[in-house]
């Protein structure tokens, strides 16, 4: 072995999140859910005890998953394997790397544990992604390590507005950000609450220093199709795929239309004899908005 | 002279951007009629085996191992290289590469995220210093054909190398920020 190998870099751990652009990250509960996934074309998948729209329906404290059914996971398939750990809780996090989870979700649908601090995620080897609803939110989850952003949407929804609305708010404060002049761009970073080197990094850049997914609330390929257009690098789908009728088929549809979401031709004929989605929920019917937790 | 990137899924855009900046005319490759003006290809890395199904759902599996067959020129990194690959291990079984270079790859063979790694390597042929080379979930090419010249090696075992025109990486150069193994490809392959 080189002893010149260092592991760990941003550049590896945002690397990582590269590789998956284009692609459908699927939540699974089981190995013979995620072998489903995979068998898809999943460029990776995440692993969780209950996809959200359970929690939802559940209620009670979520926590990470077992690790047992974590390592069930990657025994059954050979794409990348995430796993949630709750806002803050850097044990949960050590626990999934030590587990050799491939990326960690410090994520708004599991019960938050820390009402102040996210998870110091440049201390870890394993990347983390996070949701956002906003640039500043972004920004300060990148200044805390986060190698990988995506909007929050409203999970286990089945309704894209929420995502539309955090994508759309993320990528017009970076066109706005881009034409600042460079003495506004102090007022911007108090305006976000985020380090003024990064907003100078999103003027220069024109974009977020780390890819950018879309989560929360897509059911359909042409949900897949709308988020891809208005600039989300991947798509992550959660209750989505496995609360419809017919999983694989509906799958197999999101993958294809990620990849050629420009193309209403293909969308149109993937999007053919789907069976059911899943029923999906109105904003204003919810009762907890999972989207406003993290700060 | 217009060089193709494979743009079906993963790094793609990674490319593109290393090659604008190298002043190729650049083209993104996600449909079989998109192959015919191109000069030159690269596969991108990306998750080896969701390209292995969109190739077939795109129709692009057939007319891209022909042409490469024919001799386009090529650059392959991580997963462009498992697909260019004669035998995979550890892939899915119903994962079919185009078996264009004589290699066999295990698939993750570098081990999972946490193990992912930089370290500089020594090209042959590429002056002013190591290359940073960046692997991440990599594949491990654990033999090589006759035809092919190998061009980087770490511990021993090929990193980097070309058969012809058909060259491959098992690392990310465009995730080096270095544009000298992209330069190197154009002007060889020009």
């Amino acid at each position: 072995m080189s002893d010149e190998r260092t592991t760990g870099t941003a550049r590896v751990k945002r690397g990582l999140a590269e590789m998956l652009r284009g692609g459908v990250i699927m939540d699974v509960v089981d190995a013979e859910q995620a072998k489903i996934a995979e068998d898809a074309g999943a460029v990776a998948v995440m692993a969780l005890e209950r996809v959200p729209s359970d929690i939802r329906r559940d209620g009670g404290v979520a926590r990470m998953s077992d690790p047992s059914m974590i390592e069930g996971i990657q025994k059954a398939v050979t794409v990348p394997v995430m796993a949630k750990c709750r806002i803050g809780h850097f044990a949960e996090a050590q626990v999934l790397q030590a587990l050799g989870v491939d990326y960690v979700d410090e994520s708004e649908v599991l019960t938050p544990a820390d009402e102040a601090n996210h998870v110091d995620k440049w201390r870890f080897t394993v990347p983390f992604v996070c949701g956002a609803t906003n640039l500043g939110e972004a920004l300060r989850r990148i200044a805390e390590g986060a190698c990988l952003i995506r909007s929050k949407g409203e999970a286990g929804t089945g309704n894209i507005v929420e995502a539309v609305r955090h994508l759309r708010s993320i990528l017009g404060d970076i066109e706005r950000v881009k034409v600042a002049r460079p003495e506004e761009r102090y007022a911007w970073a108090k305006e976000l609450r985020a380090p003024v080197d990064l907003v100078d990094e999103v003027a220069e850049r024109g974009e977020l220093p780390v890819p950018l997914f879309c989560a929360g609330g897509i059911a359909t390929p042409a949900d897949a199709a709308l988020v891809m257009q208005l600039g989300a690098q991947a798509v992550f789908v959660g209750s989505g795929i496995f609360k419809s009728s017919d999983p694989s088929k509906r799958a197999r549809a999101i993958v294809e239309t990620t990849t050629h979401y420009d193309d209403a031709d293909i969308v149109a004929k993937v999007s053919r004899g789907l069976g059911e989605a899943m029923r999906g929920e109105e904003m204003g019917a919810l009762d907890v908005k999972l989207a406003e937790r993290g700060w | 002279m217009k060089i193709g990137v494979l743009a079906l899924q993963g790094a793609f855009r990674e490319h593109a951007e290393a090659l604008q900046v190298l002043g190729a005319d650049v083209a993104l490759v996600k449909r079989p009629e998109e192959l015919d003006s191109i000069d030159a290809i690269f596969l991108p890395g990306g998750e080896s085996t969701t390209i292995d199904k969109l190739l077939d759902s795109s129709g692009l599996r057939a007319p891209l191992t022909r042409r490469l067959r024919d001799g386009l020129p090529a650059f392959a990194t991580c997963a462009g290289l498992i697909l260019c690959a004669s035998e995979v291990i550890d892939g899915r079984a119903d994962q079919s590469p185009l078996g264009v270079l004589d290699v066999t790859v295990r698939r993750n063979g570098y081990g999972r995220q946490r193990e992912s790694f930089e370290t500089p390597l020594t090209v042959r042929g590429l002056a002013d210093g190591d290359f940073a080379g960046v692997f991440i979930r990599a594949p491990v090419v654990e033999r090589v054909g006759r035809s092919v010249e190998v061009l980087a090696e770490l511990d021993g075992v090929p990193v980097l190398g070309r058969a012809h025109d058909l060259w491959f990486a098992s690392f990310h150069p465009e995730l080096s920020g270095d544009l000298r193994l992209h330069q190197l490809f154009v002007n060889e392959v020009s």
